[in-house]
């Protein structure tokens, strides 16, 4: 089935690893975004699909699926953007287990940021005074940079060191670890680089550049993971970290 | 890679540079000088400066590309860490073999 003026041709992937797609005719829309399509067919044609959403306006970072080869948020991808011949083909995200249809378990996603240290350590309690950041420094303009980061995956989809070597963090936690190793209000730096320095860390990434391509927010993980290796290697020769 | 294996990897990779450089830089004197095997040979023999020049690139280029075999094997084979870390340093140590089995014919024999 090919798509037509008013029509388009969906094939979503149903099932879980051995699913296969099946396609879909759904009625084209003015400023149609491909979550709306995937709502459509499950509002009218399948209720049994699965997938992900929550705020639609490009905020929660849920609702990242593979469309047409590439990952994207959903929610904020035109349809007139990516369906060039009036077809569709959305999946769940790549290098993530999948769930059901288009749900994936990003448990392993979440779990890297766990163990990049992408969790903020504090150096002061509730009882100081709240720390003065000035906003133009150099620390805080590297931390600024990816502070927008919705969680969405789509990076981490679309790394293929992540697809070859399943050890390796990924672009999102190495970008979260970059954001805290600059922030001048954290305590837990030598955890963080020695954490990052390790088989599977920072140095595993080959600044291919994919991540920075996709990210929906226009973040740049490569050059955060950049800053990691040149900041580890520093940390290691002075004999900070060990390998 | 972790970050021991990046710096001994960025080190080698910065000695191998320079290295390289005169390395064609000789091979287009020999070439556009019609240098024969023997005019060659006559001037690398008993040579230590020419000894310590390619022994130093062999043993450069063997952590280079052991390193560099280590992350491949990792990537794109079954092996785990442990292994190819293993294999990588067998062909770190046969290129490194051979290599300076080169360099003693070179200087030596
Ligand atoms: S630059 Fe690094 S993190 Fe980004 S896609 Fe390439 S290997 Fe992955
Ligand atoms: S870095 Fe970008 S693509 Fe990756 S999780 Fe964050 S927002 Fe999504
Ligand atoms: S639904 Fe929240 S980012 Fe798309």
């Amino acid at each position: 089935m090919s798509g037509t003026q008013q029509e388009l041709s969906v094939s979503l992937w149903r099932g879980g690893k051995d699913g296969r797609y099946r396609t879909y005719a759904v009625p084209r829309r003015e400023s149609q975004t491909v979550l709306d399509v995937v709502t459509y067919v499950q509002r009218h044609l399948d209720p049994t699909l699965s997938y992900r959403f929550a705020c639609r306006v490009g905020v929660c970072g849920s609702c990242a699926m593979t469309v047409n080869g590439k990952p994207r948020w959903t929610c904020r991808t035109h349809v007139a953007k990516v369906a060039g011949a009036g077809r569709l083909e959305i999946g769940p995200l790549e290098n993530l287990p999948v769930i059901k249809d288009l749900t994936t378990d990003m448990a392993e996603f979440f779990q890297k940021w766990q163990r990049a240290k992408g969790v903020f350590a504090p150096s002061q309690t509730r009882h100081d005074s709240i720390a003065q950041i000035r906003p133009d420094t150099p620390a805080r303009a590297a931390a600024d940079a990816a502070i927008e980061c919705i969680n969405c995956g789509v990076c981490y989809a679309g790394c293929d060191t992540v697809r070859w070597n399943s050890a390796y963090l990924g672009p999102a936690a190495l970008t979260r670890a970059w954001t805290l190793v600059n922030d001048q209000r954290d305590a837990g730096n030598r955890e963080r680089l020695q954490a990052v320095a390790v088989d599977g860390g920072c140095h595993s990434c080959h600044s291919h550049q994919s991540c920075q391509e996709l990210c929906p927010q226009t973040l740049n993980p490569t050059a955060a993971i950049a800053g990691l290796k040149r900041r580890t290697a520093a940390a290691y020769l002075k004999g900070e970290i060990k390998a | 890679m972790n970050v021991r294996l990046y710096v001994w990897q960025r080190a080698t990779a910065a000695i191998m540079a320079p290295l390289v450089l005169v390395h064609i830089a000789v091979i287009f004197y020999a070439t556009r000088q019609g240098l024969t095997a023997a005019d060659i040979l006559s001037r690398t023999h008993g040579s230590a400066i020419w000894a310590s020049y390619y022994g130093l690139f062999v043993a450069a280029a063997s952590i280079h590309a052991s390193i560099g075999m280590r992350n491949v094997l990792i990537e794109w084979s079954p092996l785990d860490e442990r292994r190819a870390g293993l294999l990588a340093v067998a062909l770190g140590l046969l290129l490194a073999l051979l290599g300076f089995h080169a360099v003693i014919a070179l200087v030596v024999t």
